[in-house]
């Protein structure tokens, strides 16, 4: 990079660094960069028609060695040493395993040490590091950019074109600021953050954006936290989420398997280091967010963005002005069954639910295992907690955690994404209302009819409690800190 | 794949904004692992319903679909374009589209045309006083046109021309293969491998 170059953010600079092939033609005729890219995940749901058509074609898989696979999407939780009883999955898992072989794909198969959630994979593994391009077919590849990593989501044909290429043809990313200051108040989370910046900017404010989280509220956070934030850009309809790197993410990559080391290790320090938006380079849009008035906070709809603070109301359709917004309020009371200016804190729940690649990590175990320790579970509840994977299910074992939950009467199971989409048997009855520390809380996404407040792992465990959404704070002898 | 200069047929006018891909395709249907077959897929939980608009004639003929802001938010899942062109999709207008599912459109010949809110009220109010009037789409003009509304749309140069060509991905980036083979020369030692595999033992 020369002296003289204007001022870029830390997106502009992973991608710049990536470019195989500019694209033709100049402003808005210009055609789409080819980028390179350095990781590619896979999974059994969105690659079997990618190596389809990779074998149609006659195409071979081009660097099987930036290719790795794991089993997660439908996996069982429960039984794992048993033949997968659904069908359709057993399919879906076994295509994955043939076509792995066939195209010498590592692959961490279900009762294997390493697997688990994708998006928990790749940075346990070491493999998620500053500055790369990653990409997957799956929408919450997000998770990646916590490491300054530019990565996002992508469809089947997209796949299949890395596969057959380990590129992609595309257009530059607008970039957003998301300025978070201050200090969270205790018992309030990224989980928190991140529900918080998406009921503010809405499912569509951030399309077409990259955003940057930033300030002292992010620093401040662990890794585990900042995938948690990563993680739901795409609820905002952001394409990435990024934090530059640190200390922190340096200190969280170093050891790991797949990890630089020696001289590689410092080299490729000296290379994060420059992964920082500079001082004076242009974000397309800004927003800010003060860390210190947040609240934990929860979803009363059916997407993301209809959120509040748990301290607050479901709201009524006449708070919104806009028509849509109207429509959507009414119909999302309708489907989950509530009435506005209902508190949030009445809602009572059947499930709760601790899991997902938003909330799976050794953090999120502890941080619930640290509310409910010593406490009873509401008779009415049942809980499912499911590690992110199979290595966290082994540490968390470890360190005791499965017997705080069991203790508890929580249900500890296998890893995987379980009930964040109910492919597996882990879904939701009609009518079926969850407290849930993943992503989405769309009609039908934990089971047809099913019922879904997103929380963060400190909300879910309170709820657990008192059976009614609640924070710690609510609970008789809360705990002094958490 | 096929060449779309216009499209003209149907249209479907669905009042609803946030239409998110487990709408379109709810996942249950995502464990198939073919690459055709699911125009029983598409808005299958709302197709239970017996009111819903494409279980009405004519328009469960329709091949132009006509949405609220915010069409394919959501998950990234392909199938979702896979399930509107199985049904015989061949565009979707909207004011707005989720950059995934627009993407995913370009690649797989669906037309994603972006048009303004208020003439899609038009659109929508065309369709529904007459049922059975068909929607153009064309791609030469960036035009839609229904009834006496003639509405311009946006849709990116390059999508536009692919979509015209029927150009497949690819085989366009293949076409700079040396340029791939020389980045990789250039590419920094540290960066990580998945093989040999290493785990954490
Ligand atoms: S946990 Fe949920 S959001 Fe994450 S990868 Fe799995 S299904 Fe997708």
């Amino acid at each position: 990079m020369s002296a003289m170059q204007s001022p870029q953010t830390l997106a502009e600079k992973v991608w710049n660094a990536h470019v195989v092939r500019r694209g033709e033609g100049e402003g808005e005729a210009r055609q789409p960069d080819l980028i390179y890219i350095d990781l590619h995940l896979l999974h059994e749901v969105t690659s079997p028609q990618a190596f389809e058509g990779l074998r149609l074609a006659g195409r071979p898989l081009r660097r099987p060695d930036l290719t790795i696979a794991t089993e997660d999407h439908n996996t069982p939780t429960l039984d794992i040493d048993k033949p997968i009883a659904d069908l359709t999955s057993r399919t879906q898992i076994h295509t994955l395993r043939d076509n792995c072989k066939e195209f010498g794909v590592r692959l961490h198969s279900l009762g294997d040490k390493e697997q688990g959630i994708v998006h928990v994979v790749g940075p346990q593994l070491g493999l998620t590091q500053p500055g790369m391009t990653v990409v997957c077919g799956d929408s919450h590849t997000s998770t990646h950019g916590a490491f300054g990593a530019l990565a996002f989501g992508i469809g089947t044909s997209e796949v299949e074109h890395v596969m057959a290429t380990q590129s992609l043809s595309l257009k530059p990313f607008k970039t957003m600021a998301i300025n978070v200051e201050g200090t969270l108040k205790p018992g309030v989370t990224a989980k928190d953050i991140i529900l918080a910046v998406i009921a503010k900017i809405g499912t569509g404010g951030g399309q077409g954006y990259v955003l940057e989280y930033r300030g002292s509220a992010i620093r401040s956070l662990s890794m585990d936290a900042r995938m948690t934030i990563c993680n739901m850009s795409i609820e905002a309809g952001a394409r990435a989420g990024m934090i530059a790197p640190d200390e922190t993410t340096f200190e969280y990559v170093k050891g790991r398997p797949h990890a630089p080391e020696g001289e590689d290790w410092d080299a490729a320090v000296a290379d994060w280091k420059q992964l920082h938006t500079d001082e004076g380079a242009r974000f397309d849009a800004e927003v800010f967010l003060n860390a210190d008035e947040l609240e934990p906070f929860v979803t009363w709809g059916t997407n993301p963005g209809q959120g509040v603070s748990l301290s607050e109301n479901v709201p009524t359709p006449e708070d919104f002005e806009d028509e849509n917004d109207r429509k959507a309020c009414e119909r999302a009371l309708t489907y989950m069954g509530l009435e506005g200016g209902t508190p949030m804190k009445d809602i009572r729940v059947d499930t709760v639910f601790l899991g997902s690649c938003t909330n799976s990590r050794m953090e999120d175990l502890r941080a619930a295992a640290q509310v409910i320790k010593g406490k009873e579970k509401d008779p009415n509840v049942r809980m499912i907690v499911v590690p992110g994977s199979a290595r966290v299910r082994l540490e968390a074992e470890a360190e005791g955690l499965d017997q705080i939950f069991k203790d508890f009467g929580a249900e500890w199971r296998f890893a995987g994404c379980s009930m964040c989409l109910g492919m597996n048997p882990d879904q939701l009855a009609e009518g079926e209302r969850c407290a849930s520390t993943s992503n989405r809380n769309f009609e039908g996404r934990q089971g047809k009819g099913g019922r879904t407040h997103l929380v963060s792992p400190l909300v879910a465990a309170a709820t657990a409690i008192r059976g009614t959404l609640s924070s710690p704070s609510d609970l008789v002898n809360a705990p002094v800190s958490v | 794949m096929e060449k779309i200069v216009s499209h003209t047929g149907i249209g479907v006018p669905l009042r609803q904004s946030n239409v998110d891909t487990d709408q379109i395709i709810p996942a249950v249907y995502l464990k198939r692992i073919t690459r055709t077959g699911f125009e029983d897929a598409l808005f299958a939980g709302w197709r239970r319903d017996e009111n819903f608009i494409l279980n009405q004639e004519p328009f469960n003929t329709g091949s132009v679909l006509v949405a609220g802001p915010d069409f394919g938010t959501g998950s990234s899942r392909e199938h979702a374009v896979w399930a509107l062109k199985d049904y015989g999709f061949k565009a979707v207008i909207s004011s707005r589209f989720a950059d995934i599912f627009r993407g995913n459109s370009g690649k797989q010949g669906l037309v994603a045309a972006e048009v303004a809110q208020s003439d899609i009220e038009l659109i929508w109010k065309e369709l529904e006083n007459n049922p059975g009037t068909t929607v153009t789409v064309d791609l030469e003009s960036r035009t839609v046109h229904c009834g006496s509304i003639s509405a311009p749309f946006q849709i990116d140069d390059y999508t536009r021309w692919r979509l015209m060509e029927g150009l497949d991905d690819i085989g366009l980036t293949l076409q700079h293969e040396e340029d791939i083979t020389a980045y990789e020369a250039k590419r920094p030692a540290h960066k990580p491998r998945t093989l040999p595999a290493r785990t954490a033992g």
